[in-house]
């Protein structure tokens, strides 16, 4: 056997691709989590086609998974592959030009024939020179079809049953090549599987043989070791994508509040997990109803806010333009409603798997009569928890509706998440009505934040009617009185303003003596932010102030743009934010960089813009 | 919520808001309004541990004049409103007040839903045939050929009938009430209030502005009892001012008999069965129209089946009975977790 080099890197980024039905989502999630109990930062994107199974083998059914580790920290799952693994030759097509110089493409050898480039629309015999892949990569064909079976042959599966399996082979290569131990791999096989003994064998035998083929391959290629990350501040963790992280934010922000949570939800991509994930804690007492529409889904959550729940609702951009009438109502009734928009892809049906930024606009002003609804975003998938407790304790505490936006990024991706506990969470006091307070009405209110009181039904002298209808001021009756109109519409507007009055200070991130400031908002983060850092280490200075409250905006936020020579607010849209800005900073002219691909930003090209300005 | 025992008698003007009536002098909905009052009074369930939620629409308003805890919504949706409050809180009697258009056309799909799922709310369903809030309009329930005015030569839609819309979503409950019927509405209001699922009341009641006399065929005092069958599970199907006729089935079909002729007595006279499973009679009365049948009133289905509400708790319980996991650091704990 011919000797490996091993390579130590900071950090390194594989991405795994197949036809949807290959279990690439698996692979990588089980690779990921491997690496983060190995002490690497992790940060990871799944990218999937919205037909559940294309036909096989085509350029359209082709799903990836991709993670980056680092033994420092990391912000992003990474622009281009160290190691891709395709499972056909459609799957090459689609990500060959990504993989970096120097790089590793790992082939399924048995599925590269004819038929397979047919599929895949290759004109001739030979897909890696038609495609002019780059001689610093190394190509390792490994015949996975055949030796899954091989590895199989005393199971007596069916052959289907056999293919499925392939995925375990090339995961237990991919250990190999990154050093894994593939004991911790088998053991979370047992947690999928356990129920299931046949299977579990089945997969393990695989994923051994894989390893082992590594282990033995007649091969001179490159492995890979990734250190511990030392800049993890110590303490417990696990892995966790945003939409769950999401779910048990609100999760926290009910027994917080010490009250029922209710989710009223109609399945949408990629908002789903979500409501999936919230129905799995009935032992919690969550309560989530299934609707009939995204309609039922906000207006029964809105019923159960009225009923004294803290209510949710979760959608993506179609479902929050059903929800608006729904959103006016809860503005006009001042009740307490979170809702998650998890966005995708726009307009209308657009590009339900991809992630983007274009519905911010759409949560600020995206309603009949003036109609202000706190807006928020979160901006990796851990802080998912944090922004969905906060939207939570906004909401409880004033009396009002909060959008939280959170994308397909940050939702399906996944990052190292610090485990809380609940002690260590900000307290959260709703603004119940109190014994003694009987003589109050529907539109009473704390006259200093403007907060109307919370009186629950079932609680007796608290009885009233509230509604969408406009209410007088002082008597909470029906009211089209003009000045009160007036006064009623102020009040709602500076209810909202003075929460600003509670939120923390927008950061100024990278180094605060540069002279150019880059602005983002919700899921960028992590794209932004390692971007600014790999401009400062170059010694250039840069600044990044990253904003998660959007309305209101934190109370630091105009003086600390206006403190820059050069504002640049970049995107996932056409420049919303930036409209948004220019309306509440005078004297700033806001340069953009958007991009509307229905993908997240790469560091490569944020760095390539960056440097522009710089000059 | 408070669950001491109650002795408080209520009256009907303990459910009466200080708010004034708004409806046009001579609408049907006041005497539904009244019916109202004096049910809730007699089952006795205290005001704030009742709420009621509302759509939009005239008759959606009624909100407004109740003492007890209240919702007026938005177009269409107060069943789905409705279903978030029941869920939230089964111990609160729920009750959903809505009108042809905000239930049956722009709130369809939540009614049929509401009703299929058997949310244990009490629905009171205002049926004028007209759009009256927006002055005039034609609904989804006005009669095909009538002039309104959106319909200047007559509609060319067919009406739905809410019966068949109840039933054909698996509904436990339909009764019909009219306006002018004190004692038929505040008897099949009580036996709404008192089944455990989605209970649909349609309320026939008079727009007197502009759909005026939609109803005036059953209406008429003079002729009332002959146009009209109060059902009543368990008792025989008989009716008229003389309560001299019955229902008799001839082949599939119902067929109205005399008491006393060609021998007809009334042993013959077929039996109320609310409780039947099977929708296939309940449709058939529920569909009789003049002037061959009379119209049926009173309650047409009151089936048992279990109701949603009552189905999310006892799975929460029993889930709960089962799991470890009792609090958010219970959850924590299950997580993959390492150490860094």
């Amino acid at each position: 056997m011919d000797k490996t080099k091993t390579t130590e890197l900071e950090n390194v980024v594989v991405r795994f691709s197949g036809d949807s039905g290959d279990g690439m989502q698996l692979t990588g999630t089980l690779f990921s989590n491997l690496s983060a109990i190995l002490g690497n930062e992790i940060s990871t994107f799944p990218d999937f086609p919205s037909e559940i199974r294309a036909p096989q083998g085509t350029l359209g059914g082709v799903s990836g998974f991709q993670v980056q580790l680092g033994s420092s920290k990391i912000y992003t799952p990474g622009d281009n592959p160290d190691v891709l693994v395709v499972m056909n030759p459609a799957a090459l097509k689609v990500n060959a030009k990504d993989v970096k110089k120097g790089g590793i493409i790992i082939f399924d050898s048995d599925l590269f024939v004819k038929s397979g480039f047919e599929k895949a629309g290759f004109i001739t015999e030979n897909p890696f020179e038609e495609l002019g892949i780059s001689d610093t990569i190394q190509l390792i064909g490994a015949p996975l079809s055949t030796m899954t079976q091989e590895s199989l042959k005393d199971f007596g599966f069916e052959y289907k049953t056999v293919l499925r399996s392939k995925n375990m082979f090339s995961l237990g290569l991919v250990c190999w090549l990154f050093s894994r131990p593939i004991e911790q791999a088998i053991h979370f096989l047992e947690k999928k599987f356990g129920k299931k003994p046949d299977l579990l064998h089945a997969n393990v035998k695989v994923l051994t043989d894989g390893f082992n083929y590594g282990n033995n391959l007649h091969l001179s290629i490159n492995t890979y070791f990734i250190d511990k990350s030392h800049e993890t501040p110590k303490g417990k963790y696990t892995s966790i994508n945003g939409n769950k992280a999401t779910a048990w934010g609100l999760i926290a922000a009910a027994e917080k509040a010490g009250l029922e949570l209710f989710l009223g939800s109609y399945p949408i991509t990629p908002a789903t997990d979500i409501m999936q994930e919230l129905t799995l804690r009935k032992d919690l007492g969550v309560k989530v109803v299934q609707a009939e529409d995204e309609i039922a889904g906000i207006t029964s959550a809105l019923g159960a806010a009225f009923a004294g729940c803290l209510a949710a609702t979760n959608t993506s951009g179609p479902g929050l333009a059903l929800k608006s009438e729904a959103i006016g109502l809860a503005v006009m009734a001042e009740l307490p409603i979170v809702i998650v928009d998890v966005m995708r892809g726009g307009p209308s049906t657009g590009l339900p798997t991809k992630t983007e930024q274009t519905d911010l606009l759409q949560a600020l002003y995206g309603r009949n009569g003036e109609s202000p609804a706190v807006v928020m975003a979160a901006g990796t998938p851990d802080d998912c928890f944090h922004f969905a407790f906060m939207a939570s304790k906004i909401a409880l505490e004033h009396m009002t509706p909060v959008i939280l936006l959170t994308d397909a990024f940050i939702g399906n991706g996944t990052s190292l998440w610090k485990l809380p506990k609940l002690a260590e969470l900000p307290e959260i006091h709703p603004n119940f009505s109190k014994p003694g307070m009987e003589s109050i009405n529907v539109t009473s209110r704390d006259e200093k934040t403007k907060v109307r009181y919370w009186s629950i039904p079932g609680t007796e002298g608290f009885g009233h009617r509230n509604g969408g209808l406009e209410k007088d001021y002082s008597t909470g009756s029906i009211s089209t009185d003009p000045l009160n109109h007036q006064k009623m519409v102020d009040t709602r507007e500076a209810k909202i303003s003075n929460i600003s009055n509670v939120l923390p200070d927008v950061k100024v991130e990278g180094d605060k003596d540069a002279d150019v400031l880059i602005i983002g908002w919700g899921g960028t983060h992590g794209h932004l932010m390692s971007t600014v850092n790999s401009i400062n280490k170059k010694g250039k200075k840069i600044a990044l102030a990253h904003f998660n409250y959007i309305n209101p905006l934190p109370k630091n936020s105009v003086k600390l743009i206006q403190g820059y020579k050069k504002v640049v607010v970049c995107e996932l849209n056409s420049g919303q934010f930036a409209t948004y800005l220019r309306s509440k900073v005078p004297g700033v002219e806001f340069l953009q960089y958007n991009k509307v691909q229905g993908q997240p930003f790469t560091a490569t090209e944020l760095e390539e813009h960056f440097e522009t300005l710089l000059k | 919520m408070e669950t001491q025992e109650t002795t408080t008698q209520y009256t009907a003007k303990d459910f009466k808001s200080d708010q004034y009536v708004r409806w046009c002098p001579g609408c049907g909905d006041f005497a539904v309004l009244n019916s109202l009052q004096k049910v809730m009074a007699e089952i006795g369930i205290p005001p704030h541990e009742t709420a009621i939620v509302s759509g939009i629409g005239c008759s959606s308003r009624l909100s407004y004049y109740m003492s007890s805890y209240g919702f007026h919504t938005i177009h269409g949706r107060g069943a789905a409103i409705a279903t978030g409050v029941k869920v939230a809180n089964p111990k609160l009697a729920v009750w959903q007040i809505t009108g042809d258009g905000d239930c049956l056309a722009i709130g369809g799909n939540h009614f049929i839903h509401s009703v299929r799922r058997n949310v244990d709310i009490n629905v009171l369903l205002f049926n004028n045939q007209i759009y009256g809030l927006t002055k005039g309009q034609y609904s989804p329930t006005t009669k095909k050929g009538y002039v309104t005015k959106s319909s200047p030569f007559g509609t060319v839609e067919r009406p739905f009938r809410p019966a068949e819309l109840t039933m054909g979503a698996r509904g436990t409950f339909f009764g019909r009430l009219l306006d002018v019927d004190l004692k038929t509405s505040q008897m099949t209001m009580l036996a709404a209030a008192k089944h455990k699922g989605t209970s649909i009341v349609e309320c026939l009641v008079n727009c007197v502005i502009f759909n005026d006399g939609a109803h005036g065929w059953l209406a008429e005092k003079e002729f009332r009892s002959d146009r009209t069958i109060v059902l009543e599970h368990g008792k025989s199907m008989i009716f008229g001012k003389e309560m001299n006729k019955g229902l008799v089935l001839e082949g599939f079909n119902l067929k109205v008999v005399t008491l006393g002729e060609n021998g007809i007595t009334e042993k013959d006279i077929l039996v109320h069965d609310a409780a039947c499973e099977d929708i296939t009679f309940h449709m058939k009365l529920a569909l009789m129209e003049g002037p061959e049948l009379p119209i049926a009133l009173g309650v047409i289905r009151d089936v048992k089946e279990d109701t949603y509400d009552a189905a999310v708790e006892a799975q929460i319980a029993e889930v709960q009975a089962k799991s470890k996991i009792k609090s958010f650091d219970d959850l924590i704990a299950t997580c993959e977790q390492w150490e860094i």
